[in-house]
Order: C-alpha cells, then structure tokens, then sequence
C-alpha cells in the first residue's frame, strides 16, 4: 500500500464510523425525544395519543388520590388549564398538593395522562426550572417559591 | 481570624500564579534559565498556600465557626466529624476550593518530580498550568468565596444536604477532581508542546503518567459516584445517563482515548498531532464538566448554587482556554512533523480504530447531553433525551470497539497478521460461543444477554490470552514460563488487566439490565412477597433517633426455599433541619449479586410501599472498573514510565523491544 492509500483507508474508516454515529443519532433522536409540555399546551396543541411527552406543573389542589394497590391519580396544572393523570407505582414523598411535579408519559385518547415516571422534589422549596418558567409564562408565578434549588428524588442523581 | 488567614493565602496564591503565568515562559522562549527555573519554587508556594487555605476552610468546617457563610449553609453543630469534613466540599465554595488544590498539587508534583524533562519544556508546562490556576483563583475570590462572613454569627448552620452526608462524599468528589485536573497536566502538555513548535516520542512517555494517574482517578471516581447513587437514592439504578454523569463520561472516553494514542505516539512516533488534540479536547471536556455540574444549567444535586454571574464566568473560563487551546492548535499544529508510517492491519491501527470509536461514542454523549441546552437556547423547546437515546447510539458503537479489543494487543507494531490473530485468539472464540450456548440453555430468554456474556467473555479471554501468548504458557516449560511473566514489562501486564476490567464491567452490565427483577408493592406487618427465588416476610417497623435525624425502619426476614438466610432493615430518614427525607435502601450480597429493598410512602393506615429487586451481577460493574483501575496502576509502576526515573542509557533503549 501506498502512503496515499493508507491515508485513503484511515480517512474512509473515520468518516465510515462518523457517517454511522449520525445515522444511529438521527435515527434515536426520532424516537427517543420527550418535549417539555404545560397542562395548557397539551390540551390547546391535540398532541396525538401515544406521542412520549414530558409534562409538567402543580399538583392541582385536592386532586391527588393514592388508591389501593400503589395506583395513583391526580391533576396537573399551570392555573390556566388542568390534565388528569394516572400512575401506578411509588411516587416521590413530596408529590402533595401545591407541588411542582415533572411526569413522563403518554396521553390516551380520553385526555387522560398516563405517567410512566413520576419525578417530584425532595426539597420543598424547590421548583423544577421548566415548571418555573412555563407558570412565569402563564402569570401564575409566586416569587417566593423560588428561594432556592434542592435535590430531585428521582432519577437524577 | 482563621478564615481572613485562609482568605490571605488564596491572594498570595494568586499573585504568585500570575508571576509563574508569565516568567517562566518569557524565559523559556529567550531560553533565559534564571527565568525558567522560576517555575519550580512558584508551584510550590502555591501548593503550600492554597493548602493553607484549605484547611484554614476545613477547621471552620471542623469547629463548626457559623460565622462564616458556606458552614453556615451547608454544616450543622450534631453532624458527625466526618460529614463535617466532607461537608468542606459538599457545596460550590469548598468543591471549587478543593479543585485549585489538587491543580496546585499537581503543578507542584511536575515542578518536584520532573527532572527528567527539558528544561524549556517544564518551564512552558508550568507556565501553562498556571493560567488555568489563576483564571481559577480569580473565579473563587470575585464569585464564589469560601470565607465569606456573616454578622451577627447565627446560632446554627443549616445542615449539609442529607443526600451528601455519607461516606461517598468523601470519595467521589476528589477522585473525580484528581481525574478532570489530572487532565490538565496533558492540556499543559500539549500547549506548551504548541508553544514549542516540537513534540517527539519522549513528549508522550513525559505525558502518560499524568494521563495516567487522572485516568485511574476519574476510573474510580466515576464508579464510585455509580454505587452511591445506586445505593443511595432507592431506585436501584446505577447509570441514568443523566447530564452531570455524562460530564464526567465524556472525559473518561476521551482520556481512554487519549491513553492509547499516546502509547502509539510513543512507540512509533506516529500520530502526534491527534494526540496533541485529544490532550486539548480531553481537558476540555474535563472544563465543560465542571461548567455543566456547577453552573446550575443543570439542575441536579449536583448544582449547588444556581448563581448566574458564577455560570457566565466559568462559561469565561471554559471559552478563553478551549478556544485559546484549539486556536494555537490550528495555528501551530500544521508545524509539527509526520511521524512513522504503519499498515492499516497492525497494533498502530487497531489504536486509531479504538481512538475512532472512542471519540466517536464521546461525540454521540456529546450530542445528546449539549442538543437539549443547544435547542432551549435557540428556539426555547424544552426537551429531554433520556437513557434510550444513550442506548441507542452508545451501544451499537461500543459493541464493535468491545469485538477489537483482544485483537489490538496481539497485533504487531506497524504490519501485523490478522490471520495469525484470530487463530491465537480462537480459545477465546470457542470460550465465548460455549458462554453464548451455556447461557441460552441455562437461562433461555434474552438472546442479547447470551451475546452479552459472549463478547464479555471474549474480551476477558482474549486479554489473557495475551499474557499466556507472551509467557509461552502451556508451551514452554513452567520456569521459563514465570521467568518469562515476572520480566514482562508492567504496561503489558496493565493493558491486560485493564481489558479484562471492560469485560468484567460489561459481565454485570448485562447480568443487571438482562436478568434484573423488580417488585413494588404495598405491605403491611405480616405479609409475604416473593421475587425470585427470594420470600420476604414484613415483620414490622420501628423507629429510632440519629444524631441529625430520625429513622423509619421496616424488618423484613428473607428466605430461600424456606429457609431464612437473612434480615433486610431498609429504612427512611427524615432531617428536620432542612424538612428533607432520604431513602436508606437495605442490601443483602449473595455472591456478585444484590438483592435490594428501599422504602417507599407509609400510609396512615399502616401499609409502607416497598422496592424490592433482584440484581444479578450488579457488584461486577464496580468491580471491573476496580480492575482496570489496577490495570492502569500496573502500568503506572512500569519502569520506563517512573516519574522521576532517571533517563535510561541509549544502548538500553536500542535493545528494548518495541513489545
């Protein structure tokens, strides 16, 4: 082999390889990306069914029911409007009734939030930064509520 | 007194940083040896003040002084001694503290221990190491001063996170640091080899030890942050690629990269200006780590302080130095000589296909960590991109990486044999499809998996079959066979170890994500759940006091086809001083595998949720990154790597075999 052809196989091994990580990325992206949506935005933008969203908000006051058999509902708002959601597992200590909460999931066709993830904070005068900026949006923010960041109880460590 | 005194002594570092920023490198480029060796005794002043400072920081912390403002946030008079000393860095003052002293002690390491290196060069190096000393000085006295003091002095601090206060504290953070800033001494390096215009095979053997010792570090400390995590935070999961565990990946890879393109550079002269830019990219992302975890873009434990003024000022930093850094790079790299030439089939190029897939795996966490930052500042999208993602683009590029290991040490320098490879490397074939067959017949499901512990399996063998190919194990008689491993240089005995590391990882990898069970229910006192071939008995719960908490304990007996083999007590603890709680996960080791209990919520009524899972495996992925953690410190004591060895004979280096 020449020095020219060496450097032609080195070349085309690296964008070979290269070529491939940008095909696996472009193909994962299309599947594997979870848009940050507020109660409003779900309901106002008819996101279809089935479409893994991430959403999040308050714990809509009175709402939270912890059923029998670890399965879990309540309602998540941004004041304006308001997404019933369902879980079925343990969720987070400090998902009470005012709390910020972030949950990842899908909607069902009957408007109903089905969390696969439930995410809320171990400090109670933390709020999440997207559900602090989505409330800022809607003019439903309370300044005091951002006194100071905390620590996430779920998947972030 | 004690903390002004502290305060004091990070001036001086400061003023004595800026002299050694610029004398020594003015005096090595009008080769002026009185300015040169300036260097030497300015590292080590700044190593004994920023010491000073540190532990004038460390006995407030110690004598819990609430008059000073980060003790007061972040410590409390009942902690145990130990958390208060951890606690020194348990917060964004003290870690960034913490940071300039081990920068400090390594530019001191340099100055005492490099006398093997040319002069001009150690001085440039030092020069180099303490630009980034004082941009770091400057950040902690104008946004982020440990020393800070508050009057009235209050009565009680405001406790240490609680999530923080536990032996990983005392662990992750500083081997993690010795790995980012043990980077930059491969930063100063590769500057100062730009700066030059001269870089030959002896930059990369004066190199690798510093590369070396940041790599088993962050090695360590990356794996150390894995376990606290997975035993701390009662999910069970042990990686989530989540953002602030990517910043520190992302330097591992590169390192890892940057390790065995140094070893061809050494070797064969080749490769020298990817080397050069992997030395400038790794500490980049070591940079971009610190800037990620500790400027609060990323909210996680890890953000302490979410201070705008600290993230636009180390975003500063991180600018001047990365595109200083490849600025130079692109002026003066075009200088430096080509080096040797080698066959496309050989060791030469099974190291540039591991560099290829390396960087290349680096570039997709790259992407998929940065693209959310990327789109919210364009566009405003909120978005996350979450472990498939990873798993998706990760996987398919390190699986063929994982196929070339055992190839790359079995391959000659500059044309190697593929043929006569893959026949010594047979055993190893035949050993991973017996692991694959074994593995199907006995467990059946996942198909992944058998392949999994295949290619482990192949990985392992095949490094050892490296260190019996070299022996003449089997072949030759036993005593030359011991004469023959006991001569054999340490870096070949470390490469070894450090695959056989990646495949031991990649066994619990695979034994945890395949064959892991998990159970969540709701119990009351005397019910039963199995999992597994594990029965738990709920016996019932207590509660008791900790110094700085209090404590929810639940008994469960575990049996093993009827028979009980142990008592699981996973409780919850709630800190009143922050109004926080953590989850304190009970685990029983049977073997390499776990089986692990945490709590959930207690019902007024009584019923308590329970996490039960059963983890096969899990301890082998800590344990592997152990054993290459050991490779790397085989490969530390070899002998032509001794930092401070002095320079071998010339007839020596002819005769030495290019292994």
């Amino acid at each position: 082999m020449t020095r020219k052809q060496r450097r032609l196989a080195l070349i085309s091994t690296g964008v070979g390889i290269l070529g491939f990580a940008i095909g696996l990325i472009l193909w994962s992206f299309s599947g594997s990306i979870r848009f940050f949506n507020s109660p409003t935005d779900l309901v106002e933008t008819h996101i279809a069914p089935g479409t893994p969203v991430r959403l999040g908000g308050l714990v809509a006051t009175g709402t939270l029911v912890k059923g029998a058999d670890l399965n879990v509902r309540f309602e998540v708002t941004d004041g304006n409007r308001a997404v019933p959601v369902i879980y079925h597992g343990i969720v987070p200590d400090l998902l009470r009734d005012g709390q910020g909460v972030v949950v990842d999931g899908t909607l069902d066709p009957s408007g109903t939030f089905k969390a696969d993830r439930v995410l809320a904070k171990h400090d109670e005068r933390y709020m999440p930064r997207e559900v602090a900026d989505a409330l800022k949006k809607q003019g439903h923010w309370v300044e005091d509520r951002s006194a100071k960041a905390g620590v996430a109880t779920g998947a972030k460590p | 007194m004690i903390p002004e005194l502290g305060h004091f002594a990070l001036v001086l570092a400061l003023a004595i940083a800026l002299v050694q920023s610029v004398v020594p490198l003015y005096g090595a480029r009008t080769r002026d040896t009185v300015l040169m060796r300036v260097a030497e005794p300015t590292a080590l002043a700044q190593f004994v003040l920023v010491a000073v400072s540190f532990a004038a920081l460390v006995s407030c912390y110690v004598t819990s002084d609430f008059s000073v403002a980060t003790v007061f946030e972040n410590s409390h008079s009942t902690m145990p001694l130990i958390y208060k000393f951890t606690s020194v860095w348990g917060n964004h003052e003290g870690s960034m503290l913490l940071w300039v002293l081990i920068l400090a002690v390594f530019g001191a390491l340099v100055a005492a221990f490099g006398a093997n290196i040319p002069a001009t060069l150690k001085a440039t190096v030092l020069s180099v190491q303490s630009w980034i000393a004082a941009a770091f000085y400057v950040f902690i006295l104008a946004t982020s001063n440990p020393f800070l003091r508050l009057s009235p002095a209050p009565f009680e601090g405001r406790d240490l996170n609680p999530i923080l206060q536990d032996f990983g504290l005392a662990v992750h953070p500083p081997m993690l640091y010795l790995g980012y800033v043990g980077f930059s001494i491969s930063f100063s390096f590769a500057i100062a080899a730009l700066i030059e215009g001269r870089i030959d095979a002896a930059w990369a053997r004066w190199v690798r030890p510093w590369t070396l010792i940041a790599w088993i570090c962050l090695t360590l400390g990356i794996a150390m942050g894995s376990y606290w995590a997975y035993y701390t935070l009662g999910w069970g999961g042990w990686w989530y690629w989540d953002p602030v565990e990517n910043a520190s990946f992302m330097p591992w890879l590169a390192g890892t990269a940057l390790l065995h393109s140094a070893l061809v550079m050494e070797k064969r002269e080749a490769l020298k200006i990817w080397t050069i830019l992997l030395s400038i990219l790794t500490f980049s992302l070591s940079l971009m780590g610190t800037f990620l975890v500790r400027s609060g873009v990323l909210t996680s434990v890890h953000a302490f302080a979410t201070d705008p003024m600290r993230g636009i000022f180390i975003l500063v930093i991180l600018v001047l130095f990365i595109g200083g850094g490849l600025a130079l790079y692109a002026w003066r790299a075009p200088l430096l000589k080509q080096g040797g030439l080698f066959a496309p089939i050989s060791r030469e190029g099974a190291l540039v296909l591991n560099n290829l897939f390396l960087t290349t795996a680096c570039a997709t966490v790259f992407v998929g960590t940065l693209y959310p930052l990327a789109l919210e500042a364009l566009t405003g999208a909120k978005i996350s991109v979450g472990a498939p993602f990873f798993n998706a683009t990760f996987g398919p590029l390190f699986v063929p990486l994982l196929v070339a290991v055992p190839f790359g040490p079995l391959l000659a320098w500059k044309r190697g044999d593929i043929k006569g490879v893959t026949q010594r490397l047979a055993a190893a074939f035949v050993l991973a499809l017996v692991g694959i067959a074994a593995v199907c017949v006995v467990e059946g499901r996942p198909v992944i998996a058998a392949f999994g512990i295949g290619l482990a399996a192949f990985v392992i063998v095949g490094a050892i079959t490296d260190i019996v190919e070299r022996t003449g194990l089997w072949r030759a008689p036993f005593p030359t066979t011991l004469r023959r491993a006991i001569g054999l240089p340490r870096s070949a005995w470390g490469a070894a170890f450090a695959h056989i590391g990646l495949g031991v990882t990649l066994l619990g990898v695979v034994g945890e994500t395949q064959w892991g069970a998990e159970q969540i229910v709701s119990l009351r006192q005397g019910d039963k759940v199995s999992l597994r071939h594990y029965d738990f008995t709920f016996d019932g719960t207590s509660t008791r006091n900790g110094p700085n908490y209090r404590e929810l304990a639940v008994k469960f007996t575990v049996r093993r086809n009827g028979e009980p083999i142990g008592i699981m007590q996973p409780s919850k603890r709630t800190f009143p001083a922050r109004g926080m709680s953590t989850t304190e996960a009970a685990l029983m080791t049977r073997g390499f595998s776990q089986i692990y209990a945490s709590l959930g919520e207690v019902t007024p009524d009584g019923a308590v949720a329970v996490r039960l899972y059963h983890k096969p495996l899990v301890l082998l992925i800590w344990f592997g990154c152990v054993v290459m953690a050991v490779g790397g410190a085989l490969s530390l004591s070899d002998r032509r790597l001794r930092v401070g060895a002095p320079k071998p004979a010339r007839s020596r280096a002819a005769i030495q075999p290019a292994e």
